[in-house]
């Protein structure tokens, strides 16, 4: 073999900064202070908006004030909702967790960590926009007042499941509340909330949809046509990506964080990419407004990443503690979004420790009520609905398949 | 009514929809100012305008995806891909999302949405645009498969798929576009003047999906088939002197078993035609169908007449093509036994 002049090439995969074991660091993470980074008015013109996408949009500091020119018009009253509806989230999720270990329900997942970007959209959006969420989204629903027992008659599957049975647990729909139907494939819906807004656009509406998904399906290719065709034909959507450093046990890394922030996706589609802290509902709040307010006033799409921490295993099939340091959320440095508005709160005087325990309690006493009433229909195994909801709702009307199928079976 | 070849008879049925329903919408590569690789939506933007009939980025995953939004919204879009071998980059589009969201939303959602795909072979067109990949989505619950074999049925199915609230594939015979063909390549291209189905009516009309066309009816051996191979099996019967009955499917989800089984008790013979590769093939599934349904009425086991197992083959596109003489020596093997 002929010698070479250039040195011999290597493969590069990236690995976590820690595994198990390892003290976690989260210093590879740019941040901004809060309220350092500026607010353009919302008819910038993108090439005055590139920095965007490496800066990080804070309004809470770290003794609770709300600083910047991203501080939100919100009165505390609104704040008040937006903690109680995140607390009820977290207090909900950890006991379905619970009933799934208990053998309720056969899985579950959880947003603990990651509630302010669900329960804050919710409420920065109107009731009739749409959103079409990832599954650790359950806060969105739980801020529009969604009946918490058809979210448990849900996980249940049991006889009052909304959606029949036909479902995994936690892949609600609720179009009423702008919700649109989830799926266990991620990502897939991502040009679906294109579609939507591209629709609502040709119908001459009001309306504007909001697309989730998660950094590590930034890789798929739905992302990618979902942001060319948002940029495309100008849709009036908000495209966000959650980025909590975790897609089951594979960091950031592998879905290219090393390279570039996922908001700077947004570059290269000549669309306006922000990065916003999203552990911080004040900032979820104002950078949700912001870029719906460009939507709806035809100025075209906004790509949002939300930089925050999965501090939960990803569902109730993995144990966290096998690929990641035990102690990991403990150091990240945006803390805990529910703490954060707390903590500002308090700060402002409208809140209190008391006041907070108090509503905890309340909560707590309020979904262990609402899972006894779900446990009184069933859970998984000894309810479910009638067996011919299996045969229902695989066309508009069942084709002689299906009735003969269903006669086969027995009923 | 006036005469026209399939495609003049897909683009007015594209025209009658667009005109009477704005919900209406035709988008896909190329399909605005050019009018369609094939001229299939030919004129369609200039009449009703830029947002109605427009171009799209070259992405088939994300013109799908963006039509189950549209249709979520409450739309109907007729999307168009290209050439049915380009279909598969929205395949995850069709299956987990198209297909299944009526289902697992318990009617919350749904997505009416037909996607008109020009498929087969029969044009040169090697293997990236000659497929026949109908046996693929059959095999999707909650899918709709459409195979029109002339114009009056393209505009009436095509209007009927647009209308039906589940979403449909709708796959386009392009050999048939400007005229009918036998399979008899040598001949000279025929062009639809004068074919019966040929007179297409205007306005509003049509084709229910589900309901088979008995093209030719028979005493001895039942035909299927669809799309280009309705016109083989004609050529091929007739070459064959065997009075056999021929069935052209329409669509083939749903489909018309009471049609086939009735057919195959009155002969007690079947032979299924179809371009696509036999193995796994849509034949495989007709044959078990007929023969759980009309075992004790055969006479002669169930022919199959498909594409060889490779690949779609440029240059040996007539070796590899079904034509009217395989059918043939399948009709004489059928009656023989």
């Amino acid at each position: 073999m002929a010698k070479k002049k250039t040195p011999k090439l290597h493969l590069h995969i990236p690995v976590p900064a820690a595994r198990p074991g390892d003290t976690p660091t989260f210093d590879h993470i740019p941040l901004s202070p809060a309220g350092q980074v500026l607010r353009p008015k919302i008819d910038t013109q993108e090439e005055q908006l590139r920095n965007f996408p490496y800066e990080l949009i804070r309004v809470l500091d770290d003794a609770g004030q709300a600083v910047g020119p991203w501080v939100p018009k919100v009165s505390a009253d609104f704040l008040r909702a937006g903690l109680r509806s995140m607390l009820k989230t977290r207090v909900f999720e950890n006991r379905m967790f619970a009933a799934h270990r208990q053998g309720k329900t056969s899985f579950f997942i959880k947003s603990t960590g990651e509630e302010a970007i669900s329960v804050a959209q919710s409420m920065a959006l109107e009731s009739d926009d749409m959103c079409f969420p990832t599954y650790r989204f359950s806060g969105w629903l739980i801020a529009r007042d969604y009946p918490v027992i058809d979210m448990i008659n849900q996980i249940f599957s049991n006889e009052k499941d909304p959606l029949k049975g036909r479902q995994l647990p936690t892949l609600y729909s609720a179009r009423d509340y702008g919700f649109y139907s989830l799926s266990g494939n991620v990502g897939s819906r991502f040009g679906h909330a294109v579609g939507w807004a591209m629709a609502s656009a040709y119908k001459n509406d009001h309306r504007i949809a909001l697309g989730l998904i998660g950094e590590g399906t930034t890789a798929e290719g739905d992302f990618h046509e979902a942001l060319t065709f948002a940029s495309v034909y100008k849709a009036p959507v908000i495209l966000a990506v959650t980025n909590n450093q975790w897609a089951i046990s594979s960091f950031s890394g592998i879905a290219g964080a090393e390279q570039a922030t996922f908001a700077a996706k947004a570059l290269a589609y000549g669309i306006p990419g922000l990065r916003v802290d999203g552990n911080d509902f004040l900032a979820i709040t104002a950078a949700t407004r912001w870029a719906a307010e460009r939507a709806r006033n035809n100025l075209g799409p906004t790509l949002i990443e939300f930089v925050t921490y999965r501090a939960s295993g990803h569902s109730t099939s993995d144990d966290p503690t096998k690929y990641r340091p035990a102690d990991e959320a403990q150091h990240w440095p945006l803390g805990d979004p529910i703490e954060r508005l707390k903590t500002h709160l308090i700060f402002q005087n409208e809140w209190s420790e008391e006041q907070h325990t108090k509503m905890e309690e309340e909560l707590s006493a309020s979904i262990r009520a609402t899972q006894k009433e779900g446990e009184a229909v069933g859970t998984l195994g000894n309810s479910k609905p009638s067996v011919s909801e299996m045969f229902e709702g695989v066309f508009k009307e069942p084709d002689w398949r299906v009735i003969e199928q269903r006669r086969e079976f027995g009923i | 009514m006036a005469t026209m070849n399939m495609l003049q008879a897909i683009n007015n049925a594209l025209d009658v929809k667009l005109a009477e329903d704005p919900d209406v919408l035709v988008f896909g590569e190329d399909v605005g100012y050019f009018g369609g690789v094939f001229n299939a939506t030919k004129g369609l933007q200039e009449k009703h305008g830029l947002t109605r009939c427009f171009d799209t980025p070259i992405s088939e995953g994300g013109i799908i995806a963006t039509a189950i939004g549209m249709g979520a919204y409450g739309l109907r879009p007729v999307p168009e891909i290209q050439f049915a071998d380009y279909i598969l980059p929205a395949f995850d589009q069709l299956v987990s999302e198209a297909a299944r969201l009526r289902y697992r939303s318990n009617g919350e959602f749904w997505a009416p949405l037909t996607v008109r795909s020009p498929y087969g072979g029969g044009i040169f067109g090697g293997q990236t645009h000659s497929q026949s990949p109908e046996a693929i989505f059959a095999h999707i619950t909650g899918l709709k498969t459409v195979i029109p074999s002339n114009p009056y049925d393209a505009k009436g199915l095509l209007i009927a798929a647009i209308e039906d609230d589940d979403p449909v594939i709708f796959l386009e015979p392009k050999r048939l576009y400007n005229g009918p063909f036998d399979g008899r390549h040598e001949e000279v291209v025929k062009t639809w003047a004068g074919h019966p189905n040929a007179d297409v009516p205007a306005g509003n009309y049509t084709v229910p999906l589900g309901k088979a066309a008995i093209v030719r009816p028979g005493a001895d051996v039942t035909v299927i088939a669809y799309g280009t191979m309705v016109h083989v099996a004609q050529a091929g019967i007739d070459d064959s002197g065997v009075d056999a009955e021929l069935i052209d499917l329409r669509s083939i989800v749903p489909l018309d078993i009471d049609t086939i089984v009735a057919s195959v008790r009155k002969t007690g013979r079947c032979v299924i035609l179809h371009e696509a590769s036999r193995f796994g093939g849509f034949g495989g599934e007709l044959s078990a169908l007929i023969q759980e349904r009309c075992f004790y009425h055969l006479k002669s086991k169930i022919e199959r007449v498909a594409g060889w197992d490779t690949a779609y083959p440029h240059a040996f596109e007539w070796d590899y093509f079904p034509g009217p003489a395989r059918l043939s020596e399948a009709l004489k093997r059928s009656m023989e036994a």
